[in-house]
């Protein structure tokens, strides 16, 4: 087997005095989708801020233990690096409401100040659009406001405009939450199909879904990780009582 | 059945009675308003023509003449005091939105709101020891920064506002992106509040345009044309001040004229704003 993406080591997370995360151990393999779930609460968020560095933004929040990007301590990187190469997809979809679609896609290069030549910068547009299967619906108002899509459409624009950076692993927190059966049909398809390029760690409440993207998952309850494994065989033969309880619908 | 039924009835007409009475009281507040305006318009109407917008004042006893020295000096003490004003009151709002808690910030609010409800005589004094004493003469200049202190309050506060009505999902995308802080707050957080920073701009303009009293001892008045800043100048509000406050009927005609070219022009200024506000206003 390869060596993991990402290794999370004895990691622990806490807002102010409050433990949310307790000693987390938990690898994501390259190009696999992992999906995390657990009941509301239960730390699943604070676990992928850890990861792409956003927790600390909060006041008050810490952490303890250790997370590796291909063997590179992520806390003993700048931040700024650490989230440049770790791309991130929000609950809500939150496209930049003063910026045209394409300026949306390309936003992780102009807010950056990195210049690159207009041509490459159409090409990124496209190819980004095209991985987060928007391009056929917006290639003709590329100019125009990225707020006046809908709601499915405004968050496949920010996939694409995760996937433009060209990250190692994409996070995505409950991509779909906010969306009706028929967009979250289509971005559920999306990542099987993104998942030949990019690594996903997917965070969803939603069983099903986990069952039918993922490629491992990890359940989480309470802040702890309770088991982790192939989705095979979580779904199927889980090693802890807890986890077979949450997938018969007892809690959460 | 019956009881009922006139229950009702009363109730409708109680709630007509009640809807005319509001509709009533709501014109009550427009009327001493229409008076104001109509007021003006009449009386000053007679004496706006072209040559009145541009030339200078003649000596009492000349027919003719104009207010343009008191436009020029109004431009320039705007200008002056949005130069002043404008960079320091967006940034201390960005710090205010961005610094919700903590000793300095609620600190810089108290001030701001302490200097908003400083009467602007005192304001004007405090510009004339300043300024005034130690430049030796009044000027444009002294009289921009008393107006530039009048401003501060009202677009620290409308920065603030609106920046605070940023979603913080917003700022959180950047971050996400790696984008700095400063970068965040620049090119995120201050382009999706500017058309409510542009709106406090213009209304704080449209404050400080009618004021009279800081001006008194500071931008002092002239007769004639002056682009000096460190020179006296006019002001509208002083010119009509000066004028209605002179013993001439002629005087007090041009005051009546000066008055409705202010009118107008803070009007213009609220309406612009207005405009801005819903224009451009950006939708999260
Ligand atoms: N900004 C914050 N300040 C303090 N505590 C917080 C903050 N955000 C989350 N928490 C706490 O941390 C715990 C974990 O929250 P988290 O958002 O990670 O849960 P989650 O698993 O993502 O839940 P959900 O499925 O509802 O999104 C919760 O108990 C919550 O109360
Ligand atoms: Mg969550």
């Amino acid at each position: 087997m390869e060596s993991p993406v990402l290794r999370v080591e004895n990691f622990s997370a806490h807002f102010g005095d409050n433990p949310v995360l307790k000693d987390i151990n938990l690898s994501v393999q390259h190009n696999r989708v992992t999906a995390l779930m657990g009941p509301s609460g239960c730390g699943k968020t604070t676990l992928i801020r850890c990861i792409n560095r956003m927790h600390e933004l909060i006041v008050d929040a810490g952490v303890e233990g250790s997370i590796y990007l291909h063997d590179e301590d992520l806390y003993k990187m700048n931040p700024i690096m650490v989230r440049k190469k770790i791309g991130m997809v929000f609950q809500r979809p939150n496209p930049f409401p003063t910026m045209s679609i394409y300026d949306n896609v390309v936003a992780g290069y102009n807010l950056n100040g990195i210049k690159i030549k207009r041509e490459e910068k159409d090409r990124i547009v496209e190819e980004s659009l095209r991985k987060a299967a928007l391009w056929e619906e917006v290639r003709d108002r590329l100019h125009r406001k990225g707020s006046f899509l809908s709601g499915g459409q405004q968050q496949r624009l920010c996939i694409a405009r995760a996937l433009a950076m060209n990250p190692d692993i994409l996070l995505m927190d409950e991509p779909t939450s906010a969306l009706d059966p028929k967009a979250t049909a289509h971005i559920e398809q999306l990542i099987s199909e993104l998942k030949n390029n990019v690594t996903i760690l997917l965070v969803t409440h939603n069983i099903a879904q986990a069952a039918r993207v993922s490629d491992f998952t990890a359940f989480l309850y309470l802040g702890d990780l309770v088991e982790f494994g192939t989705t095979e065989k979580l779904f199927t033969v889980p090693d802890d009582k807890r986890t077979e309880e949450y997938l018969s619908g007892k809690f959460g | 059945m019956h009881t009922s039924h006139s229950n009702i009835r009363l109730r409708i007409i109680k709630d007509r009675l009640f809807l005319a009475l509001v509709v009533l009281l709501s014109f009550a507040m427009i009327v001493p308003l229409l008076l104001i305006i109509f007021h003006i318009v009449k009386n000053g109407i007679g004496v706006i023509n072209w040559e009145f917008l541009t030339a200078l004042p003649r000596p009492m006893g000349e027919t003719g003449g104009g207010i343009a020295n008191a436009l020029a000096g109004t431009m320039m003490l705007i200008v002056l005091a949005s130069l002043i004003a404008i960079p320091l009151g967006v940034l201390a709002g960005i710090y205010l939105a961005e610094q919700k808690t903590g000793r300095i910030a609620s600190g810089v609010r108290l001030c701001m709101e302490v200097l908003q409800g400083i009467p602007s005589i005192v304001i004007g004094i405090v510009a004339y020891a300043w300024v005034v004493i130690s430049m030796g003469t009044f000027s444009a200049l002294s009289g921009s920064v008393a107006l530039a202190i009048m401003m501060l309050p009202v677009i620290v506060r409308s920065t603030e506002e609106t920046l605070r009505l940023v979603p913080d999902i917003l700022r959180e995308a950047s971050l996400a992106l790696g984008v700095s802080y400063a970068r965040t707050v620049l090119k995120i957080i201050v382009p999706s509040g500017l058309t409510g920073i542009l709106t406090g701009i213009l209304l704080a303009i449209a404050r400080i345009t009618g004021e009279t009293a800081p001006l008194l001892f500071t931008a002092f008045g002239n007769p004639y044309m002056s682009l000096n800043v460190l020179k006296p100048v006019d002001s509208l509000p002083l010119m009509i001040f000066n004028y209605a406050t002179s013993p001439y009927p002629e005087w007090h005609a041009k005051a009546w004229g000066a008055a409705l070219v202010l009118v107008v022009f803070v009007m213009g200024m609220n309406f612009t704003a207005k405009v801005i506000a819903k224009r451009w206003k950006v939708q999260f």
